[in-house]
């Protein structure tokens, strides 16, 4: 045991929440308030004092650089998790790995995917995007065709309405971020408007929907109203710089920031301008979450406000008392995220998290806090506010509205419902072990 | 730099930016390819709750349950009861609670969904490789397994979008300011 620690008091410089939550600018101000705040904290185990001489890898020529750069052969726990990976004849899964990744933006090999059959091979040189229906003049664009068109790049997050979903669960799934939340991730998308295509083919004033349609061997296809079609879709051609990977819907995808993933069809081969929703299969059944009373949600195409902390979490142990940085991320799918904040007491007491800038519309916002843990037990949550003054709700608030399984949910990869965008809480044990509870 | 030219400069970087915004939204470079409707037509699956889009053709449930057995029971089970994939008969009611199973009798607004579906990715392996007399079969067959129809009744672009599917009102529109 260490003499210098003490448990932080609410007076303590720098404390500004239950549980010894810092001051957001703790570690930006640093110097003096810096040294108030982590006054009482003293590491433990002070680092020997080691002879240090060169390592192997400084002895010798490195290893020739690839064509294609690849994370280190350390770094292999870094990845996705797959629901299927034979590929039965069943949707699959891959998880974005949340608690091993920082920043704001997904690398593009571990952007979550879900594929209702696989990813279709597609060669872009015969591939075709038409439009049509009711159009004054149905047009075909070959993928060259789009290169030539005016771009633009945004900063937006996809999601799919069933992250999430064990929060339905009556008792807590015990599970990582990636297991829990992992059907979220966020790229920078680049491409051309579709309002400019759809003004190029002339679109009759009295259609009201349209309908878009991949080229996987489902066809999936959903219907997306006019309006969101010409405020900002876009037809993506690129993912964070380099072309659409092909399980992201190489070589185009309809990308319609903020709205349910399963809308922004991969893929895209057609568009059909109509004056109803076509009640698609996924549109009809699968997207439609059944409430309480036995109605069901349709036409559920935001992705709310949400957020989660993502360090520390399930997996992620803290490795003793001290000072700890707090980081998750917060999204919604109405604007900018204006607000985050964080408890460490189970919601008790709350400190406002600092906010990466710059802070993009309908995209990943990475949040920060700076916190002393003193070995007590902790309850961790975090709550985002967006510009357009949506709060996240609360879980009692969703599970009123929504519901709740009857019987807990064992399967972290079960989707009991959909759209859930309340808070996480981890629960920090004695210790440093984090896991998943209401609070 | 003087600050008239700098004004000048600024002017007319503020005019392209205001050209470039309008010809970016208006118009782009016009490389779209016309297209008829009778070139799209294979591509053309979309059928709609009203019955626009079904294709000619007819069949019943009769009709339907041996292209089933051959088709379709390996994943979905005998006469539908179930398999790998999911059972296309029965079902809880919603009311059982928010994870019951969807199915075609408990929560399928529209019959022409069935076909729909049916038609674009059925059957998993060979998707869009079943003739329009055996969607309307295979539709007539899986409504009257539900009880949905009668066993005679015919299937075809007139009789779908009238069937009456029991859950069709059974739906809340989420964000109505955002629905058409």
């Amino acid at each position: 045991m260490s003499g210098g620690r003490r448990t932080p008091k609410w007076n303590d410089p720098g404390v500004v929440a239950g549980n010894g939550l810092l001051d957001r600018r703790v570690f930006l101000a640093g110097g003096a308030a810096f040294a108030a705040a982590i006054t009482g904290y003293a590491l433990s185990e002070p680092v020997a004092a080691q002879q240090l001489v060169d390592a192997p890898w400084s002895t010798r020529p490195g290893v020739p650089i690839p064509d294609y750069g690849v994370p280190s052969r350390f770094e292999k726990d870094v990845a996705r998790t797959l629901s299927n990976p034979s590929g039965a004849p069943r949707t699959q899964h891959a998880r974005t790995p949340h608690q091993l990744l920082t920043g704001t933006f997904t690398p593009n090999g571990l952007h979550f995917v879900i594929s209702h059959s696989g990813y279709p091979d597609i060669d872009p040189g015969t591939h075709r995007l038409v439009i049509h229906g009711m159009v004054k003049r149905p047009l075909a664009f070959t993928l060259d065709a789009l290169g030539r068109y005016p771009m633009q790049s945004r900063m937006t997050f996809v999601e799919c309405g069933g992250n999430s979903a064990p929060l339905f669960s009556r008792e807590p799934v015990q599970g990582t971020a990636q297991s829990l939340h992992g059907l979220v991730s966020c790229a920078e998308w680049t491409g051309v408007m579709l309002s400019t295509l759809l003004e190029e083919a002339g679109v009759d004033p009295t259609a009201t929907w349209l309908v878009a349609e991949g080229a996987d061997s489902l066809a999936v296809s959903r219907s997306v109203p006019i309006a969101k079609a010409m405020d900002d879709a876009m037809i993506a051609l690129y993912q964070n710089g380099e072309r659409l990977r092909p399980g992201n819907g190489y070589p185009m995808r309809l990308l319609l920031p903020g709205w349910e993933g399963n809308m922004n069809v991969k893929w895209l081969r057609r568009i059909k301008l109509v004056d109803m929703p076509a009640m698609s299969y996924y549109e009809s059944r699968t997207y439609a979450p059944i409430l309480p009373n036995g109605k069901a949600y349709q036409f559920y195409f935001l992705q709310e406000i949400k957020s989660f902390i993502t360090h520390p979490s399930p997996g992620l142990s803290l490795s003793g008392q001290g000072v700890y940085e707090i980081s998750g991320i917060a999204y919604s799918g109405n604007g900018r995220i204006a607000k985050v904040m964080v408890t460490a007491d189970g919601g008790t007491s709350w400190a406002q998290a600092a906010l990466q800038e710059p802070v993009h519309s309908k995209a990943f916002t990475r949040f920060r806090v700076p916190w002393r843990w003193d070995g007590a037990p902790a309850v961790l949550q975090s709550r985002a506010w967006d510009e357009a003054g949506n709060v996240q709700p609360t879980r009692a608030q969703i599970i009123a509205q929504r519901g709740e399984t009857a019987t807990a949910v064992t399967n972290a990869a079960a989707f009991p419902s959909q759209h859930y965008n309340g808070p996480t809480s981890w629960a920090v044990g004695p210790g440093g072990d984090v896991t998943h509870v209401y609070a | 730099m003087r600050g008239g030219e700098g004004a000048s400069a600024c002017l007319f970087a503020l005019a392209m930016l205001a050209f470039w915004g309008t010809a970016a939204r208006a118009q782009g470079p016009g490389l779209g390819t016309p297209v008829s409707e009778a070139e799209i037509a294979a591509w053309d699956i979309s059928v709609m709750p009203d019955g626009s889009g079904l294709p000619p053709g007819s069949g019943t449930a009769a009709q339907g349950a041996p292209i089933f057995a051959a088709k379709c029971a390996v994943c979905h089970g005998a006469s539908g009861k179930g398999g790998p994939s999911a059972a296309l008969v029965g079902g809880a009611p919603l009311t059982s609670g928010i994870d019951t199973t969807k199915t075609i009798a408990n929560f399928w607004p529209y019959a022409t969904t069935l076909f729909d579906f049916t038609r674009r990715a059925m059957p998993w392996t060979q998707p869009r490789t079943l003739t329009s007399d055996e969607v309307y079969a295979l539709t007539a067959y899986m409504l009257a397994l539900n009880g949905i129809i009668d066993d005679r009744d015919v299937m075809d672009a007139e009789t779908l979008p009238g069937v009456r599917m029991p859950n069709r009102d059974g739906f809340v529109v989420r964000f109505p300011e955002k629905t058409p």
